[in-house]
């Protein structure tokens, strides 16, 4: 019987169906941070529980860490105190943790990609629900809250519906100056905020194919944008090549055996899907959000279409009709979950380099990991940017959800490489974001405006 | 109390600020926080709504991050149900954890018992977890919960995790035959 891989995956780590119809599911990789656990951590020590499988679990601290100095004591006195009881309740319960001062520290979804922990045909949850990103390896990853956290500790087990998939192809090659962020806001666009609630989207076709695993990683990272908690790209050889020789990735002979189930955990070319949809990579232009919502975006050359939603363009200050391109920006902010990796900044730096970012504009690139930090130092990348007026910092989420110092004051306009433009989500309850792709927000920086990317790249060789 | 707007998202329910804390104490106090302070008028500031025990939303609510402090904000408040158009998996999942049940019903009735509460804010609500029948005075709308939630507020099993706790061997076992759970080094 040709089957998904959500399918395979969902069957080889169901335990059994609980009495209430839901699946009992095993979870094989558990990650953590600061901000979710500690209330899990708690209550399990209030109802005396071990935690079950403890080698299964892994933590690092990125949403609340301070990114201009990463020495502890921090200065944060709220950030330490977070921090400390992350130290303290992975000491108690054997779990190894990343803190700041360890090399291998960064977001948890750029890390555990990384790291080899993230692979094909595992289930993986965390209290985050960008946990998707890691669904670009071919593992079936979501986002939990608190108590679900609690329940993995446990039990190393969750109390699950199924989800139906919808196969979500895209195909042709993308234009230059267009990026997987451009693909991911495009496919948002049509499908909607809430599109796939009751969904995992498996992303394929030629353009997934002849994506990078970073480029798979900003796709999947956004599927949550789209209402699906889980988005997928079948492994492939691009994916064991990736993964080959990381630390936690199976080595010798084990590598090989293990490529041999990866494979077999792949979708099979005759499934059924519950949906279908396909797109058209030749048609999609350098994308930015003008919204509220990850769903309201145009190609940088249109003008806003005739959306309904009043309370976006009141909050924003858009009117229908009007374009992006040519808005005044105030802050440019590169990094998160979403496009906070080695590629994405290379991307960006390739905009840069030679320019310098506008008198108005405070520019600041996050690196996703300390592992990024330091191989974009390897490259001189940091040079290109602190040469450029940016602030070069560590690692982090940062302004993506403005949990540290670094937020927008006031209605100040953000162009933001992160993944939501919710109001107050970059720390200003009336500050205002907008979505692009690294390289967009690298020339915006330097424009002191939106601008169309492609336009500065024509002056530099590709 | 009827709080209407589509895609009300969780940073707006709890903004991260709120985030930055050990436990879920005190919570109620910052829902919806921002925007209570950019509208005098939000329900939520609204003392015809005060003491509400279920809350009246459009669609897509909760989407975005997985945050339980919305939810936990929320109970914590007094809510005790909430009646919607739609709702984001991860919050509907996390409300349920909590005991606090997101009945899903059409855009046209939810939009009637929310401009009945708004007209008559002392109408008495009760929302029914075995039949899915809201009442409102003499409005009678259908929802429905999902299956395995309803069940589970029915039987007062709502929270899994004794159920999950029940099985170690079969749970073992499972782990077992998952070839990577034998590849782990480092």
């Amino acid at each position: 019987m040709p089957a998904t891989l959500f399918q395979k995956v969902w069957d080889a780590h169901a335990v059994r169906t609980l009495p209430s119809g839901q699946t009992q599911l095993f979870v094989g990789l558990h990650l953590v941070h600061e901000v979710t656990t500690p209330q899990a951590f708690d209550m399990m020590r209030q109802q005396g529980w071990r935690v079950a499988f403890p080698e299964r679990t892994f933590a690092t601290v990125d949403h609340i860490v301070p990114t201009s100095s990463q020495r502890r004591p921090f200065l944060d006195l709220m950030a330490e105190e977070m921090t400390t009881a992350l130290e303290r309740n992975c000491r108690e319960a054997g779990i190894r943790l990343w803190a700041p001062d360890n090399d291998n520290q960064g977001i948890v979804h750029v890390i555990g990609p990384e790291l080899g922990l993230t692979q094909p045909g595992m289930t993986i949850a965390c209290g985050d629900s960008h946990t998707s990103t890691h669904g670009a390896l071919g593992a079936i990853a979501f986002g939990i809250g608190t108590s679900q956290v609690r329940d993995v500790l446990a039990s190393q087990c969750l109390a699950l519906d199924p989800l139906n998939v919808r196969r979500i192809d895209i195909s042709g090659r993308l234009n230059r100056g267009v990026y997987a962020k451009d693909v991911i806001l495009t496919i948002i666009r049509r499908l909607g905020v809430q599109g796939g609630v009751g969904f995992a989207y498996e992303y394929g076709g030629s353009t997934i194919d002849a994506m990078t695993i970073d480029e798979r990683m900003t796709i999947c990272n956004m599927s949550i944008e789209g209402g699906a908690r889980i988005g997928y790209v079948n492994p492939d050889d691009t994916t064991y090549a990736f993964l080959r020789g990381r630390r936690f990735s199976p080595a010798g002979d084990a590598f090989d055996r293990a490529v041999a189930w990866w494979r077999q955990m792949a979708s099979d070319t005759s499934a059924t899907y519950a949906d279908r949809v396909t797109f058209d990579a030749t048609a999609i232009e350098p994308t930015v959000t003008w919204g509220i919502n990850p769903g309201q975006s145009v190609a940088v050359s249109e003008p806003i279409d005739g959306d309904p939603d009043d309370e976006a363009f009141a909050f924003m200050g858009f009117r229908p009709g009007q374009r992006v391109r040519g808005t005044r920006i105030d802050v440019a902010f590169i990094g998160s979950c979403t496009n906070g990796r080695l590629s994405d900044l290379e991307d960006a730096a390739h905009v840069v380099r030679g320019h310098h970012v506008a008198p108005h504009v405070k520019a600041l690139v996050v690196p996703g990991s300390q592992a990024v930090r330091r191989a974009a130092e390897a490259r001189g990348l940091h040079d290109v940017f602190i040469e450029a007026g940016f602030e070069w910092r560590g690692a982090g989420c940062s302004m993506c959800l403005g949990m540290n110092q670094d937020r927008l004051e006031g209605r100040q306009v953000s162009a933001s490489s992160s993944n939501r433009n919710f109001k107050g989500r970059q720390g200003s309850p009336t500050g205002r974001t907008l979505l692009m792709s690294p390289a967009m927000v690298a020339a915006a920086a330097i424009a002191g405006e939106v601008v169309d990317v492609r336009e500065m790249l024509e002056a530099v060789p590709a | 109390m009827p709080l209407r707007g589509d895609e009300l998202d969780t940073d707006r329910i709890m903004p991260a600020r709120f985030l930055r804390a050990v436990s879920f104490d005190g919570l109620e106090r910052h829902l919806f926080e921002d925007d209570r302070a950019a509208d005098p008028g939000h329900a939520f500031n609204d003392p015809r709504y005060a003491g509400a025990s279920i809350l009246v939303v459009n669609a897509n609510f909760g989407c975005g991050s997985s945050r339980e402090h919305a939810p936990q904000g929320l109970v914590r408040a007094g809510i005790r149900a909430i009646v919607g158009e739609s709702f984001s998996e991860i919050f509907q999942g996390n409300a349920a954890m909590l005991g606090l049940p997101c009945f899903v019903a059409s855009h046209e009735a939810v939009e009637r018992l929310q401009t009945l509460i708004e007209t008559t804010p002392d109408v008495a609500i009760a929302a029914d977890v075995t039949s899915g029948a809201i009442t409102a005075g003499t409005m009678r709308i259908a929802a429905t919960l999902p299956a395995a939630l309803r069940d589970g507020f029915v039987s007062g099993q709502w929270n899994p995790t004794l159920m999950l706790l029940d099985r170690y061997d079969e749970v073992r076992a499972v782990a077992d035959r998952l070839p990577y759970m034998n590849w782990v080094i480092g």
